[in-house]
Parts: C-alpha cells; structure tokens; sequence
C-alpha cells in the first residue's frame, strides 16, 4: 500500500473504523471502558505495526516502552503533582522516545534472533525495575491514586468512560494519521525498502541503520503514548504492562489483524479484546485456549491475518 | 586522475587470501571489464570497492578522494553504483518502486515523512524516462517477482542507473539471462552514458570483447595481466589459466 504507485487518497472504508467507533459510543455505553481499551491496544498495534510490519523490525520487547509510558504518566500523576493529561502524554513520549532511540541505537545494529533477544531482554529489565522500585511504581501491588485532572479542564474522566472513549479516540486519530502520512511517504517507501532487501538499500546509499533508529524511536514514541493512555484510564497501573506477556499479546494481536496492512493493527485488538472479554466470561480458567486456537488457525490458513482473508474473498468476489 | 583507483587492495579470510595487492585503475568513461575463472576474487573486488567487505589493508579511492574508511552508502552518494551477481531487487514492490527508491535516495527525497511518495512527480518522471530508456516502460507497474529474469537484470542497472553513478559497476549483468535476452541488455549497456566509467565483471566472453575497450585478467586474487582486447586474446598466458578453448581471435 505504500510507495511511488501507491494512491494516498482516503477510501471510503478506511471511515468505517472511525463512523463505528462513533456508532459504539452511543450504542454500546455499557461497554465505553472496554472500548476505550480497545482503542488503546489499536494504537500500541499501530507502533509495533510501524517498525514490524513496515520496517521489518521483529520484536519482543515493545512493551518496553509501553510499559514505560504507563509508568511515566503514572509517576507524573501520583508523585509530582503533574496531573494535565496533556502533559503526561509528553512526559510518557517523551521519556519512551529517549529509550527507544538509545536502545534502538545499540540493538539495531544486530538482526534476526540476536535483535529479537535483545528487545526482550530491554523489556525485562525494565519489568525488574518496576518491580524492584516500589516507592516510584508501587512494585507488585502497581501504583494506585493515580491522578489525571480533567480534559481541557473540562472534561473529567466519568465512571462511565464516556471522556476516557473519546479521548482515547482522538489520540488514536492523530496517531493513526500520522502513522498513515509516514506509510504513504518517501520515508514509509524507503522502509518498505529495508524490509523487503536491506543489502539492497545499503547499495542504493540508504543510511539503513540510523533510518531503522529513527522509525524505531518513533514507534517507541506512540507505544508510550498508549501506555499513557491506559494509566489515565485506569488511574492505576501494575506490572503487567512490561515484560515477555503483553509484548507477545499485541505481537498475537497484530498478527490476528494483519501485518503490514495498517488496519490490521484495528482488527487484531478488536478481535482479541473481544474475544478476550467473552472467553473470560464464559471460561475463565481456559479463555487463552481459544485465543490460541484462533491463532493457529489464521497463522496456518491466512497468513495475511484476518484482513488477509478479508483481500482473498474480495478479490474472488471481484474475479466471479 | 582516475575515477576509480585501488593500490595494493589485499584481502584475507584467515590463511585465505582472496585479493593480493590489486592495484586498479579506471579512467573516466572508461569501459572496462574484468574477467578471471571462478574464484579469482572478482566478486570480491567489487565487494570491497563498494565497502560491502573492508579491505584487509590497502586503498581505494574514488575521483582521487580516498574512500577506504566509507560506509556503503556513503560511497554510492559518492557516486559509485552498482548491480549484482544474482538479482538483488525489491521483489514484491513494483518495477516503478524499485527504481524511484534509488532516485529518491539519491535526490534526499527518501528521508521526508509527510508528503505522499506518488506526489514526488519528479521521482516518478524520472524513473519512467529511465525504464523508458531501456525499453521497460510498459513494466512500470509490474511486481518485480511476476516478471521475466532477463527484464529484471535491465531492472537492476535501471535502479543502478537512477543513482546517477560516476562509476557503475556491473557485476555479471546477462548472468542467467537467455541469449537473445542478454543481446537487448548488451545494447541497453552500450547505449549508457559516455561519461560514466564502467567495469564489467562478465563470464560471456562475446559481450565482453564486445563491450570493453579494456580488460583486466585476476587470478587467485592477483591480476595477470591488462590491455585492450586484442592485447588479451593474445596473451598465451590468459589462454592458459583462463580462456582455454573460448579463444578469440
């Protein structure tokens, strides 16, 4: 979708996600919270998107930043007195856009199965140091009296999620539009570039490494961001937003969706968080059985993820 | 001053040595080939050249600036290009991509994030003229994968060609094509411009007699010999460790 060929116009579908997510807001306003955590997951799937599914960056350690900007936001909100929401997100980008670009400055200069245990490695010792630093994060018990003033100063986050849905909404926005500028870009074909033959870009004069850097930092940026997100919705945040489980949940969710497609970053969280929800319900003690039987089944028979099946039925509709 | 000079270029894996005190020089517009059995470290030469490999010790220098110390892409933006042994292309991008990717690295365009590629119409323009040039325009918007080997090398020396290299290096550009495909590449190669210096590394010994105005002879990384065509199909001594039979008069 992206490159010198490629048409940067809007399509008519690429509304849908965002009439449906006004469509949710007023008909499902028992479930804003989850559909604010949903929007949340999106936006983390659309920074990991950025560097996997476009730069080819495998990683198992996005949650380093993630996990980052939760705390970020978090320490902001319990400690410093800082309780803007606007000026969480910056601290949150701002401090994930530091370790994005000094970790990807040492690890981006490795490939394949040594990048991959590095990212996790990144991950996990931040997962120790949240856990070992309990006057700053709370440690096992997380941190709590998390406090986020209102919007604007106006908008104060409700019990019903209603502020939370919409402002998750409009970051989305914003993140997906600039995602979406950066895909269509010179830049984003110059990515496609790397991923597809990175001997090949070195030969053309890329700068490949501290273009990986940059995108890498980027995408750190906008994980952060969403860990943000989900502090200030929560008004709490505990461990489990480090570490190997939540870096390999939106790597799982993601691949559900589709790599690489954009609006795979939208379907995989929605189908997962969705899933998640019901299964949790229905079995509490065996609802990862059915995430993981769903994932087979899309790695083994659609390897493009849900959007993928989405392309082959269109296109045999289009072929009848 | 040469466009391309190495003195004594060494390089060694181990007790291996693959390049032996190469010492090399390209003119301007020069068009030059370099030939030698397999394994006489040819591929590796133009590695070197290109930095891909580093040099065990030597120089290399290009327009008579040093060199040796460059990053791979420091040394295209230089103005050294190249094409590859076994096509190294962007498969599942389409042959339009392809080549505006090295226009747009070339031009600075490539590190801009905001305004859409396909709006850059002077990237697109140019690598329309250029596949234009070589005769596959009507392939512009063909995925590099779906088309014909042949068509891919003239993709490979498109995308070399839109760098708009000093020197190009071309490294077996008919190598698995057929025939009467590696004809129309040898007329695309002769139509390029005269002022860029070229060195072919070529096994197909009617393109290069046919293309070079001179030849070098590398042996066990060492070179043998250099002259002008009728120079080499003379010497008895490339006869005997390299052309053998395919003797031309």
């Amino acid at each position: 979708m992206s490159g010198y060929s490629a048409d940067p116009r809007i399509r008519w579908a690429e509304y849908l996600p965002w009439i449906a997510a006004i469509a949710f807001f007023f008909l499902m306003p028992g479930y804003l919270s989850l559909g604010a955590r949903i929007l949340i997951f999106i936006l983390f799937a659309l920074s990991l998107d950025l560097i996997l599914g476009y730069a080819g960056i495998v990683t198992l350690g996005h949650s380093a930043f993630f996990g980052l900007g939760a705390y970020t936001a978090g320490a902001l909100g319990a400690h410093t007195g800082i309780t803007d929401p606007f000026a969480q997100l910056a601290g949150a980008a701002a401090l994930s856009a530091l370790l994005g670009l000094a970790t990807g400055a040492v690890i981006l200069r490795t490939r394949a199965l040594t990048l991959l245990m590095l990212t996790l490695a990144i991950t996990a010792i931040l997962l120790e140091i949240a856990n070992k630093w309990t006057s700053m994060t709370g440690g096992a018990d997380g941190l709590a009296g998390v406090k986020v003033a209102p919007i604007l100063g106006l908008f104060r986050f409700d019990l019903y999620g209603k502020t939370a849905f919409f402002y998750c909404l409009v970051t989305l926005f914003v993140g997906w539009w600039v995602v979406r500028r950066i895909i269509y870009s010179p830049y984003g074909a110059m990515l496609t570039g790397i991923r597809e033959n990175a001997a090949r870009m070195h030969a053309i004069g890329a700068p490949v490494y501290w273009r990986l850097v940059l995108i890498y930092t980027i995408s750190a940026t906008m994980a952060g961001i969403a860990g943000a997100l989900l502090t200030q919705v929560n008004q709490f945040v505990g461990l489990n937003v480090l570490g190997l489980e939540p870096s390999g949940d939106i790597l799982v969710m993601l691949i559900l969706g589709g790599v690489g497609r954009l609006y795979g970053a939208f379907i995989g969280p929605i189908v997962y968080l969705l899933a998640q929800d019901y299964l949790a319900k229905q079995y509490p003690e065996y609802w990862y059985l059915g995430i993981g039987a769903l994932l087979i089944v899309v790695v083994l028979f659609a390897r493009g993820g849900i959007l993928g099946i989405a392309d082959v039925l269109f296109r045999n509709k289009k072929a009848l | 001053m040469y466009s391309l000079e190495t003195r004594k270029l060494c390089k060694s894996f181990g007790a291996l040595t693959v390049a032996d005190r190469i010492d090399f020089r390209l003119e301007a517009g020069a068009r030059h080939a370099l030939i030698g059995p397999n394994g006489a470290g040819k591929t590796t030469f133009v590695n070197m050249l290109m930095g891909a490999l580093a040099p065990s010790s030597g120089e290399i220098l290009l327009g008579g600036e040093q060199i040796t110390k460059l990053s791979q892409s420091t040394r295209v933006r230089r103005g050294l290009g190249r094409t590859f042994q076994v096509t190294s292309l962007f498969r599942s991008l389409s042959v339009l991509d392809n080549v505006a990717l090295g226009i747009a690295e070339r031009e600075g365009v490539a590190r801009r994030m905001w305004r859409p590629a396909s709006r850059h119409k002077e990237i697109t323009d140019e690598a329309r003229e250029l596949l234009s040039g070589l005769g596959i325009a009507d392939e512009a918007g063909t995925r590099v994968a779906d088309l014909a080997y042949g068509k891919q090398r003239l993709v490979e020396i498109a995308i070399a060609l839109g760098l708009k290299p000093k020197v190009l290096l071309l490294d077996e550009p008919a190598a698995g094509v057929p025939s009467h495909e590696s004809q129309k590449i040898m007329m695309s190669l002769e139509r390029l411009p005269s002022d860029i210096a070229i060195l072919m590394i070529e096994h197909d010994m009617d393109l290069v007699f046919r293309f070079a105005r001179r030849i070098t002879v590398l042996v066990q990384g060492v070179v043998l010999t250099e002259g002008t065509p009728q120079e080499i199909a003379k010497d008895e001594r490339v006869h005997q460790v390299y052309l053998g039979e395919q003797s031309h008069a």
